[in-house]
């Protein structure tokens, strides 16, 4: 299908955004008639995936925080989050549940959330250049 | 992201409500510890039935509780999660580090 519908938005990396992207992400998938279930999955990742930006890549400043959102053939959607910052050097340790370089108020866990919560995750990064996490989520057709 | 509690027998319930994402975490665990330190429970229940949300950071604030109150040599488990979190907290696996309660 030519034209699928697409959202980009920018916002500096302040936490009071979090619920925002998140909210945004949920509006915008609506349109696949996602279950509660689906939705709420999305929330918590996307949710994730910019908690990480505002903590990790930007620790002692506010930066730029791209979130890119696109429909998908087949009935997906594919959410990318971008940022320009400090970078991961490794990014499979990251990854690594309870794993964290964070404060006390981080769990380690949000990386394993998006990778159970979505079907796809991406991580691509480049320390001192920034991080692009895209996650790919299934809106399973609902039976009229 | 609202916190209310109600105090009985050496228990302490924490009610959580709303959305609870790394924006708010750091205020619920301050006022959590707060509450600890002025009740000084024998056991602590987080009821997250009025949870419409959390990601990992409420993982975050349920592991500091649970150790918290192991430092208390009281205990501590999570009571009627709503949907939503009850999928992060199986994603992350807590519930083998904190037991679940269900009253319903």
């Amino acid at each position: 299908m030519k034209g699928q519908n697409y959202i980009k938005l920018e916002f500096p990396s302040r936490s009071s955004n979090e619920a925002f992207a998140r909210a945004a992400a949920a509006a915008f998938a609506s349109q696949l008639d996602p279950t509660m279930e689906e939705l709420g999955d999305l929330r918590t990742a996307v949710s994730e995936a910019v908690t990480n930006a505002i903590v990790h890549a930007y620790p002692d400043s506010i930066g730029k925080i791209g979130v890119r959102m696109r429909i998908l053939e087949g009935s997906a959607v594919e959410i990318s989050v971008r940022d320009w910052g400090r970078g991961i050097e490794d990014v499979e340790r990251a990854m690594t549940p309870l794993y964290t370089s964070g404060g006390e108020e981080r769990s380690g866990m949000g990386f394993t959330i998006m990778s159970s919560f979505t079907d796809r995750l991406r991580v691509r990064s480049a320390p001192g250049k920034g991080t692009t996490v895209t996650m790919r989520k299934l809106i399973s057709p609902r039976r009229p | 992201m609202e916190i209310n509690t109600s105090f009985d027998a050496g228990r302490l319930t924490v009610y959580l409500s709303g959305e609870l994402d790394h924006h708010e975490a750091r205020r619920v665990m301050l006022r959590i510890d707060e509450l600890l330190d002025e009740y000084l429970p024998r056991d602590c229940a987080l009821n997250l039935a009025g949870l419409r949300f959390m990601d990992s950071s409420g993982i975050a604030v349920i592991i500091r509780v649970s150790r918290r109150m192991q430092i208390l040599g009281g205990r501590a488990w999570i009571e009627d999660p709503a949907r939503q979190p009850q999928r992060v907290i199986d994603a992350a696996g807590i519930d083998r580090l904190v037991p679940i309660a269900m009253s319903r």
